[in-house]
């Protein structure tokens, strides 16, 4: 079978990107970082190529973290192996609308 | 090690990787005129702009040096300025400053002349007269260190600040450590990274730099917020969302890995031209393709390496633009378009420092001559001049 893959980019982050197509609910993926640490995580949702999943639980207005740093914040309770995108989080930058 | 390449002399002691005859409107009245003298003279290029006239004076200022600078850019041989007569910006300024380079210069003024047919004539005549003047230059050895490099990333998605970036980071910081010239923009896309960027400018984020950094991105996200809307929908672009970037924040710490590592010397306006500046530079300029690729040129970049996801295939007239595409599926698709397969780090294939080394040995071929991709297929029309005010 082939390897679906989703790569963490640093040790703080709680999403990670998948670069595989055809990831749909209950597909398993395995997590890599920079260290060659691996995790195998099952996919809640469909999730196109290069869109990203959650590493853990989410708490509503918890940060979004990629390459270690704040990308957003959770507009919704997320969970481990939730599709992040723009449904469950918000840019927290230029937002003349707050 | 040192490298070189085969450049074209300019009688300033600049060095260009082309040798193009520009034909500059000083307005877009006089478009039209510029794009029937292009058709005609083989060896010419065209800045079809969109500016030029009821503008405020700080945006006529800001045409008139960007043109200018364009102008003195070392790809270009020899220009010729085609002026309509009744125009707000300083047509004649950019005459003497291009000339002050060096360079062959020649003017036409419609109105003067008696209207289109005979500017045309006119124009056409001159054309070639630059053209047959400067075309038998002979290209000389030239250390990399004459090198001004620009780089930018479009049409992005998640691939970009994972594989494409990455590779252009490799390569800008292997040219300063050679003692050559890196330019990057898209203060847009600064947000949510610029304390990054601070931190790496000279003098530390409290100086003078690092202060400044801060300066231009809360400048562009106050224009932005102003009209109070979500910027999200135009940035990050719906393209970009599709790509997987949800947020400016994640498209913006994705576009900077892009400048690689070294340390931020200063930050030039939108229409500063590069003079003895070494290593790497912002320069304040939006992230839309036509104003920073224009941004760019008129800093006297000789070519640009641009990083793309999705597929972004544009040029620029005067400034070969080396497309770097990080998605390996886009490439599959677009491979006409793509000069270097970086989707390669994403499936595994290579590394960043192994697609890297292809993406200097192939930046040096451009260097010396070889077109890209986007100059073979002629794709290369667009450009626009970024202006602050409206137009009035």
């Amino acid at each position: 079978m082939e390897l679906k893959l989703a790569l963490k980019v640093d040790d703080l982050d709680n999403v990670a990107t998948i670069f595989a197509n055809g990831i749909t609910d209950g597909t398993e993926v395995e997590v890599r970082d920079k260290k060659g640490r691996s995790e195998t995580i099952a996919v809640h949702g469909d999730v196109p190529y290069g869109h990203k999943i959650a590493l853990r639980d989410i708490a509503k207005g918890e940060p979004i973290m990629k390459y270690g740093e704040s990308i957003g914040a959770a507009s919704h309770d997320i969970k481990k192996g939730d599709y992040v995108h723009i449904h469950n989080m918000d840019a927290m930058r230029g937002r003349g609308d707050l | 090690m040192s490298y070189q390449f085969m450049g074209y002399r300019r009688p300033n002691g600049k060095f260009g990787a082309r040798n193009l005859v520009a034909v500059i409107p000083s307005v877009i009245c006089a478009n039209d005129v510029g794009q029937a003298i292009c058709r005609q003279v083989q060896g010419t290029i065209g800045y079809f702009h969109h500016q030029g006239c009821c503008q405020l004076p700080v945006d006529l200022k800001r045409v008139t040096d960007t043109l200018s600078n364009l102008g003195q850019s070392p790809n270009v041989a020899a220009a010729l300025i085609v002026s309509l007569g009744c125009e707000g910006t300083d047509h004649e300024r950019m005459v003497e400053e291009i000339r002050a380079t060096g360079k062959p210069v020649e003017i036409i003024r419609i109105q003067e002349l008696g209207g289109t047919s005979r500017a045309i004539q006119a124009g056409i005549d001159a054309a070639q007269r630059l053209v047959q003047q400067v075309s038998g230059l002979q290209r000389e050895p030239v250390d990399i260190s004459e090198v001004v490099m620009a780089i930018k990333c479009g049409a992005s998605d998640t691939t970009s600040g994972m594989a494409s970036n990455c590779v252009i980071g490799y390569v800008a910081d292997k040219l300063v450590d050679l003692g050559a010239t890196v330019v990057f923009g898209e203060t847009t896309e600064f947000l949510g990274g610029e304390h990054i960027l601070a931190r790496r400018a000279v003098g530390g984020e409290d100086g003078p730099v690092g202060q400044k950094i801060y300066e231009i991105v809360d400048r562009m996200e106050k224009r932005a917020k102003s009209i109070g809307e979500d910027m999200r929908g135009g940035q990050p672009t719906p393209g970009n969302i599709a790509g997987g970037l949800s947020s400016i924040e994640e498209k913006s710490l994705g576009a900077i890995v892009k400048s690689g590592h070294r340390p931020i010397q200063g930050v030039l306006e939108y229409c500063d031209k590069i003079t003895s500046q070494k290593g790497l530079w912002i320069k304040d300029a939006p992230g839309r393709e036509p104003e920073i690729l224009t941004g760019m040129a008129a800093t006297g970049a000789q070519f640009m390496m641009f990083s793309t996801g999705r597929g972004a295939p544009q040029g620029f007239p005067s400034m070969p633009v080396i497309k770097i595409c990080g998605n390996p599926n886009t490439y599959e698709r677009m491979g006409h378009d793509m000069d270097l397969n970086a989707g390669r780090i994403i499936t595994g294939e290579a590394t960043i420092e192994q697609v890297g080394e292809e993406a200097f040995e192939l930046l040096l071929k451009v260097l010396n001559g070889q077109m890209t991709k986007n100059e073979a297929l002629g794709y290369f029309g667009s450009m626009d001049i970024f202006c602050l005010g409206p137009v009035i």
